[in-house]
């Protein structure tokens, strides 16, 4: 494996180009300035609101500084209340290249559209010759989320990926799962996987709030498909979901935008502190793994049974197809088959090998299926920040 | 499970009072389950649950070993399992089918 080393110390596993849109207001011009380029190598991430927002700050300045991330370039309106500057100065700090164009200051669209690719153009060339150095497994910060799920994910894909997990940890990696609302009712078992009783009762702590935000918003983490597939209730979703986490001991507990101190197991509290506000703790998938790559994590592992089709901006995301007819309808999409085990064709085990074995490929520069078919997907909302409980905490 | 069982249908812990269907299967197959033929009476699609054995209305639903969910009516050993005959003891299950006596409109 070979990566990208930081100023910060940290590996990446990609060195991209990143259009950020401040508010929506700068979004078309944003897009216009990233077309013509190649979506492997520009990608476009933004925050749509007006109004200034602590997660989204935090969430910003965490990603235009992600080890995948190689030049920055900021695209605002010129009247929104994102704190363009603040960024700004941290991705600079980070030793990036970094502009903002302020498009009621630059001239309007055309000539922001302009100034913009003619900066791209620039910071792409000087990547061609970015260093390039060895990328062990204890350099790598994995994450995992499950979307479309079925009746087959959570005795498929998720399994396997939990077998991935626990072998990934004991290389020395940092493998990090979230989806607190998808794990309400195995709040005992994941408490007595902590390493400590204090990060038991930071876990029990986590499900309650999902549960508090649930019951306000009136629906769980299920959707219709889910049922389509079979799954007939949310604790029956969370049983198969929590399989991602596979059977190693539980480190800590973080925050958004928290990285893990060193290798292990973490899951990542996706649940904001307090009353609940502004909505769904997460609105898709792609919210999650926003999230996760706040966290650090350079690769995304992504289990389906109905199928999903998404990729991301910034971080690869290999797809685990848990279901073997969904794989023979979307096999384009997929990057491992899961459903291999229903068909007695592979055990959990050789998948698990084999997911290990194609994030290995990804580390080494080949692309991912949605990589290869230009996924870039990417969404941030407002969200309650800060203010943690005393007994959120990591030990390693 | 015993061996010579179908390996279509997989129970996940021992304890469990539902299989998972690893493979379509067709109403009237009578696939060997714990030993003993069980009768499906309607298709089942891959994925989806089936009573391991009879379960009485009010009882709970073991998958993983764990409880899963409620039965909401009588279930005959190799019923079809799912959102008509079993409810969440956590929150509704949402649908798109309207008609669906689970969905609770009114809260």
């Amino acid at each position: 494996m070979i990566g990208y080393p930081r100023a910060d110390g940290r590996m990446g596993v990609r060195d991209v180009v990143l259009v950020v849109y401040l508010v929506e207001c700068a979004h078309f011009v944003a897009r216009s300035v990233a077309s013509g380029f190649q979506p492997q190598k520009v990608q476009i991430i933004g925050f749509p609101g007006c109004y200034p927002n602590d997660y989204a700050f935090a969430m910003m300045r965490a990603l235009c500084t992600h080890p995948n991330v190689g030049a920055v370039l900021l695209v605002s309106l010129g009247c929104e209340g994102f704190d363009r500057d603040g960024l700004g100065a941290a991705i600079a700090a980070s030793g990036r290249p970094t502009a903002t164009m302020a498009i009621q200051e630059a001239g309007g669209t055309r000539a922001t559209v302009e100034a913009g690719r003619r900066w791209v153009a620039g910071a792409l060339e000087a990547m061609a010759t970015s260093p390039r150095a060895p990328l062990a497994w204890g350099d790598l910060v994995v994450g995992t989320v499950c979307g479309g799920s079925d009746g087959t994910s959570g005795i498929t894909a998720n399994p396997a990926i939990g077998r991935c997990f626990d072998a990934l940890v004991r290389d020395g990696a940092a493998c990090i799962f979230t989806e607190a609302g998808e794990l309400v009712g195995c709040e005992s078992h994941m408490a007595s996987r902590a390493v400590d009783p204090a990060i038991g009762d930071a876990i029990q702590r986590c499900l309650a709030k999902a549960a508090v935000y649930d019951h306000a918003m009136g629906h769980g983490s299920f959707a219709p498909g889910n049922a389509e597939g079979g799954l007939t209730t949310q604790e029956e979703k969370s049983m198969g979901a929590y399989a991602k986490s596979g059977d190693s001991a539980i480190s800590g507990v973080l925050a958004p935008c928290e990285r893990p101190p060193g290798g292990g197991l973490f899951l990542v509290d996706d649940i904001p502190e307090g009353a609940p506000l502004f909505g769904y703790p997460n609105v898709n998938d792609n919210a999650k793994l926003a999230e996760l790559m706040a966290c650090g994590a350079q690769v995304l592992l992504f289990s389906t049974g109905r199928g999903s089709v998404v990729g991301s901006a910034i971080a690869p995301v290999i797809k685990v197809c848990a279901n073997p007819e969904t794989h023979a309808r979307l096999a384009d999409d997929m990057d491992v088959n899961a459903g291999l085990v229903l068909t007695g064709e592979a055990t959990l085990d050789l998948v698990g090998a084999r997911i290990r074995a194609a994030i290995a490929d990804t580390c080494s520069g080949a692309e991912t299926r949605s990589e290869a078919l230009g996924h870039q997907e990417f969404i941030l909302s407002y969200k309650t920040y800060g203010a943690r409980g005393p007994s959120c905490l990591v030990r390693s | 499970m015993d061996a010579g069982d179908d390996p279509r249908l997989l129970a996940l812990s021992p304890s469990d009072n539902v299989c998972v269907a690893c493979a379509r299967l067709g109403a009237g197959e009578r696939p060997r389950v714990d030993g003993v033929e069980m009768p499906i009476a309607e298709a089942i699609q891959l994925g989806h649950k089936v009573a391991r054995r009879d379960i009485r209305a009010g009882a709970a639903i073991l998958k993983y070993g764990a409880k899963v969910g409620v039965a909401t009516a009588d279930i005959r050993r190799g019923g079809h399992v799912h959102v008509h005959n079993m409810r969440s003891d956590y929150l509704p299950t949402y649908t798109l089918d309207g008609a669906n006596p689970y969905l609770r409109r009114d809260g």
